[in-house]
């Protein structure tokens, strides 16, 4: 194939990736901008006055970009595992298959569908954010770098688990039991500051932390951690998930058996 | 000239040890209207399945006109279509999108594809269906659907796996007709199906495959003149109640207006047909029994053997 029919490939998936989640938009950008603003009043409004301030800001201030994050952390995720998977069950992965498409740009389309969903529902939680919070921005190129790389990671490894998936319960394990706790335990809810030495080591070996910890500080200007390594541990996570996502198209695991 | 497809020892063996190919050898010439025929659980999904990329093969080699399908697999992957024998589209997309889509997936720009999907759905009667879903389609209208898709991209090789499974006659008649006529514009196309009427109608060249070998590989004249009795039902314009006293047993009273006849290659028919006019027997219509190809594929079968005999298929 030559470049130009790769971009128009490349398009095909990403356009089609796109209004998939658009059209079901009630079960796929809705659901997390309810889920978010409930926390918002619930931790921010009603619980937050009674914990204070949080590294020296007000604690509704302080879970806002942890929020923001979980939410294209667990969309970005759920696209791609979620889309995927329903393309092995109803076959019509073999449309991409039997085609001349380059498994790099199928496993491209994918991710920038995960990436698609996983900013769009970023931005409505910001927006509804914005109701109960005076959101600023330290550093913006921080915050489109983080969110761009943190939804491209889990849109991969949505990918890998939609690869492996045998059946629909498959693809909720993961978020459920592997997902969701490293997201509550990466310091969405509160700085790691505040634990002990031990439990704060335990915590360092949590990549979610980094995502979040580095997207606060591109809200707040505060992190619990080294950005140079946050990024590093981002882009590690990244390239080993890519290498290992193309490992399993090529040899057809899970889809060409 | 190349072949479009040459498939040479091709093995596969699932995980789960089932031997599905045990060497399978195949070539089909360019232009051809080839039958790939067998049981339920024979190997011809398989075949088909490593021939689209679909499934990894154990062993040997496909070629799509002259394009290996492992070292030289988009070339290989271009010239071919695929109409699968189960639905596998998105059945929460519209019919235009999927078809438009199948075309971007080959690089073809928006416009084209646009042209395209028009004509496919307009030539298959789907035009007018072309924004409804396509979980709203009838079964013949999704199997249409699934033709349209593969000829997107204009494919050389066309491998249609029971196109007119669960399809109304009138439909399959039509789709027939839509078939030879891309045959006869060039396209070579693979037939699997379990109607034998209509390989015997459509195809040049059969193969029959059975257990994951191939029993034989001929082309369709010379499998039917292997039949050595035909068997033909004869509608009478007037009832009898009982045989003239003749000397065969080749002839037979199935009831008062209906005689079934045995023909054996080289006999002439217009000698039956004096010998019933000379006892006052008028004939208004005469059939095949069964179908011809379907007599020759049970026996062949039976016998699960390349060159079994069949001197005496009847």
């Amino acid at each position: 194939m030559t470049w130009l029919e790769k971009y128009i490939a490349y398009k095909t998936i990403l356009i089609r990736e796109f209004l998939r989640f658009i059209r079901i938009w009630i079960q796929t950008i809705l659901p997390p901008v309810i889920t978010t603003a409930l926390y918002f009043i619930i931790f921010g409004n009603l619980i937050g006055p009674r914990i204070g301030d949080m590294a020296g800001f007000r604690y509704m201030d302080y879970i806002v970009p942890g929020l923001i994050m979980m939410a294209v952390i667990t969309n970005s995720y759920a696209n791609v595992v979620s889309s995927f998977f329903g393309s092995k069950f109803h076959r019509n992965i073999e449309e991409m298959l039997i085609s001349p498409l380059p498994n790099y740009v199928i496993l491209a389309g994918y991710v920038s569908g995960g990436i698609a969903r996983g900013v769009i529902v970023g931005i409505a939680v910001t927006v509804v954010s914005m109701l109960f919070s005076d959101l600023k921005v330290h550093d913006a190129f921080i915050i489109i770098s983080t969110v761009l790389l943190t939804a491209a990671l889990f849109s991969l490894a949505g990918f890998v688990n939609g690869v492996y998936a045998r059946s629909f319960d498959d693809i909720s394990i993961i978020p459920t039991f592997v997902l969701t706790p490293l997201t509550y335990l990466g310091g969405v809810f509160y700085s790691i500051s505040m634990l002990s030495d031990f439990w704060q080591k335990v915590s360092m070996a949590n990549p979610i932390l980094y995502m979040v910890n580095t997207f606060r500080y591109g809200f707040l200007g505060v992190t619990d951690i080294d950005l140079f390594t946050a990024y590093a541990i981002i882009i590690g996570f990244i390239v080993a998930l890519y290498v290992f996502s193309l490992h399993l198209l090529r040899t057809g695991h899970g889809i060409r058996n | 000239m190349i072949n479009a497809l040459s498939i040479n020892r091709l093995c596969k063996t699932y995980a789960n040890g089932h031997v599905a190919l045990k060497g399978v050898s195949l070539e089909v010439a360019e232009g051809d209207f080839f039958a790939l025929l067998g049981p339920n659980g024979a190997g011809k999904s398989t075949l088909i399945g490593i021939v689209c990329s679909l499934v990894n093969r154990s062993g040997g080699t496909v070629s799509v006109f002259g394009h290996d399908t492992v070292t030289d697999a988009a070339q290989a992957r271009r010239c071919i279509g695929l109409v699968p024998q189960e639905f596998n589209f998105n059945i929460f997309e519209p019919v235009q999108e999927i078809v438009m889509n199948q075309a971007g997936y080959y690089g073809i720009p928006r416009k084209v594809a646009r042209e395209r999907t028009h004509q496919y759905l307009e030539e298959l009667d789907l035009w007018d269906k072309r924004h409804v879903q396509a979980r709203e389609l009838s079964g013949g209208m999704k199997r249409r659907l699934m033709i349209a898709r593969a000829l997107v991209h204009r494919p050389r090789l066309l491998i249609l796996d029971e196109p007119t499974a669960g399809v109304d006659i009138e439909i399959r008649r039509s789709m027939w007709e839509y078939m030879r006529n891309l045959n006869e514009q060039g396209t070579t196309i693979i037939l699997t199906t379990h109607y034998l009427e209509e390989a015997e109608s459509l195809c040049r060249h059969i193969a029959i495959i059975d257990d994951g070998e191939v029993i034989e590989n001929t082309s369709m004249k010379q499998l039917l003149m292997r039949l050595q009795v035909e068997t033909f039902i004869l509608d009478l314009a007037r009832p009898i109640d009982a045989l003239p006293d003749w000397d065969t047993d080749r002839i037979r009273l199935v009831d008062s207006t209906t005689l079934e006849v045995d023909v054996h290659r080289g006999d002439s028919l217009n000698h039956l047909f004096e010998i019933l006019g000379e006892h006052g027997i008028d004939v208004i219509s005469m059939r095949n029994k069964t179908n011809r190809l379907e007599q020759l594929f049970l026996h062949m079968l039976d016998e699960n053997g390349p060159g079994g005999d069949l001197n005496d298929v009847a």
